[in-house]
């Protein structure tokens, strides 16, 4: 057994040697150009990146047509995103999205927020002229809208002839279990909603959606459905009928696939259309130009194509190391919370909260093992993990979080090092931590005055 | 994030993890963070009748920094006077332990723990003699 050991899945993969192996040949001798129409290199490039695309259309039951190449599913995200609300602009600016999202997803909807903020200023203000107020100003801007009582939504309504290409969101909390309730996003969708976007699985708890049901409820609503799928394909299951997605973002790098390649997902029956983010060449149906990257494409085309004849028993596998490392360690320890449905789970996914051990010097301490502390308290803010606290994880607790991503080179051996290496850790820190010895002797922490800093 | 070998060190073997009596008139006690924030200090000081520091005992919920300042800092106050004691600051534990910026606030803690403790040890001395504080 090699140290230290990689745990970290869901934030990338390693490549797979087969997947190696396929894109050799395209940074060698095959380097063709794809658009090159007019010679065997261009040819041979075509034909690899036409298979290519044919595989990762088969891992989730689509036609080889509505694949889209991207850099990968953030730019996927983006893509979909904002590519659906510029073309359907007329029909409406209402997005339905998650609170647990991907920040690709949150981010690119926050955009939208700001443009359509900044068109309706842009109209306030010329609507003000209109009124003859000659000063107007970023500064004075809504004290001069009060004064002539301009409603915003009204004045948005007559004076936007043309649509924004903006967005109003409503983020969604989910429950405890970090799934969404069919019911709160049913009621959430207006005759102005263009798009809900939901992941497929929660990149740091795990936790699936109901993904067919979203889909069955959004066709029926006449909505579109983004599905963000990047941690799940691969490891579950997923087919764009049985879910009705209309677009999905997949990535290579998180199924043993190279980085810097991912693909959206855009169907073409019913079609669906989106405004493209790159202009250009006109390549990937002009929806995404610029020269494809052959070698990652075949590469990504090989992953995806290991991951469909795997898949089934590979989820297997992982489910029996998952449950072997949550029982390991939940039959050693006290006092630990699994974040997120345990039933609605990918099979290599577990977010475990140590109650009264920092998260980060948990990890720290395990520095054999390559895991993510569920609380992003390395980044500037030390604020604790967004997607814990929308499932309503106590702050501390949320301190106290770790991320295992158990994928397809580990093995048990490694588990059962890791399982090892945590408990006696955990101890170690819990001998350590003033909060451990106080809740033992029975003092509720919540009855304590503490000094915030 | 990449810690200074000095935190590493303090953080792989602490020193002075423990708990003293709490009811004893020469321990002072402070606690100082909060749960909600990531981190909380308790530093215990067991002070002679003539204000030296005779022990130090720490525990800590935190990151390493945390962690590593808690250990320093009772290496620090260990025979030193209670007055020695208060003139420690954030400053000289940030220094020693090369603290990146983000976590200097775990430098603030220690040198709060340590005024909290000399401030509990205080306050039950007047509690057992008010006169001669008086």
């Amino acid at each position: 057994m090699k140290l230290p050991i990689y745990m970290d899945n869901h934030a990338t993969t390693p490549l797979d040697p087969r997947v190696l192996e396929a894109m050799l040949p395209y940074l060698r001798e095959d380097f063709g150009n794809a658009a090159s129409r007019n010679h065997a290199f261009g040819w041979k490039a075509e034909a690899a990146v036409e298979q290519a695309r044919k595989q990762v259309a088969a891992l989730i039951g689509a036609s080889d047509k509505e694949i889209v190449f991207t850099s990968g599913a953030t730019e996927s995200d983006n893509l979909a995103i904002k590519g659906v609300l510029e073309f359907y602009k007329a029909k409406g600016d209402h997005i339905i999205t998650l609170k647990t999202e991907h920040k690709a997803v949150l981010d690119s909807c926050k955009r939208l927020e700001r443009i359509r903020q900044e068109r309706l200023d842009e109209l306030k203000l010329l609507r003000l002229s209109q009124l003859a107020e000659t000063d107007v100003t970023a500064d004075n801007l809504s004290e001069l809208s009060a004064k002539h009582r301009i409603d915003e939504d009204a004045t948005y309504q007559k004076w936007a002839a043309l649509p924004t290409g903006g967005a109003r969101v409503t983020y969604l909390d989910v429950e405890a279990d970090g799934r969404v309730s069919l019911e709160k996003l049913a009621a959430a969708i207006t005759d102005k909603t263009v798009l809900v976007s939901v992941m497929f699985a929660n990149n740091e708890i795990g936790v699936v959606q109901p993904i067919a049901e979203i889909g069955k409820l959004c066709r029926e609503r006449g909505v579109l459905f983004h599905c963000d799928a990047v941690q799940g394909i691969g490891k579950l299951p997923f087919n764009v009928e049985e879910m009705k997605a209309d677009l999905v973002s997949i990535t290579a790098h998180k199924m043993y696939g190279p980085k810097g390649v991912g693909a959206l997902y855009v169907r073409r029956k019913p079609r669906v259309r989106i405004a493209p983010l790159v202009d250009g060449g006109g390549h990937e149906r002009g929806m995404r130009s610029g020269t494809l990257n052959v070698a990652a494409i075949v590469g990504f085309g090989k992953a995806a194509e290991l991951a469909r004849q795997e898949l089934p028993d590979e989820a297997a596998r992982l489910l029996r190391l998952r449950e072997r490392l949550r029982t390991g360690i939940m039959g050693q320890l006290d006092m630990l919370k699994i974040n997120g449905s345990l039933e609605h789970r990918l099979p290599g996914n577990l977010n475990l909260s140590f109650s009264y051990v920092e998260g980060e010097a948990l990890m720290m301490s395990i520095k054999d093992v390559a895991v993510s502390s569920g609380s992003a308290c390395t980044s500037a803010s030390l604020e604790p993990s967004y997607v814990l606290r929308a499932c309503g994880v106590e702050e501390d607790l949320a301190h106290s979080s770790i991320r295992f991503g158990i994928g397809r080179f580990n093995t048990e051996e490694e588990v059962d090092f890791v399982i090892r290496l945590v408990v006696d850790k955990v101890r170690k820190l819990r001998d350590m931590s003033p909060l451990y010895e106080m809740a033992k002797e029975g003092i509720d922490l919540k009855s304590i005055e503490w000094t915030a800093h | 994030m990449a810690y200074s070998e000095k935190v590493i060190e303090h953080y792989e073997n602490p020193r002075n993890v423990g708990t003293l009596d709490k009811a004893d008139p020469n321990v002072g006690t402070g606690l100082v963070g909060a749960p909600a924030c990531g981190d909380v200090m308790r530093l215990q000081l067991r002070i002679t009748d003539e204000g030296v520091i005779e022990d130090a005992k720490f525990k800590t919920f935190g990151c390493g920094s945390a962690i590593a300042s808690s250990s320093l800092v009772t290496e620090w106050v260990k025979g030193k006077t209670v007055d020695q004691a208060m003139t420690i600051s954030n400053k000289d534990v940030a220094r020693e332990l090369s603290l990146p910026p983000v976590k200097i606030h775990c430098s603030v803690l220690a040198e709060d723990a340590i005024k909290a403790a000399i401030e509990d040890f205080k306050k039950k001395r007047q509690e057992r003699s008010p006169k001669q504080s008086a």
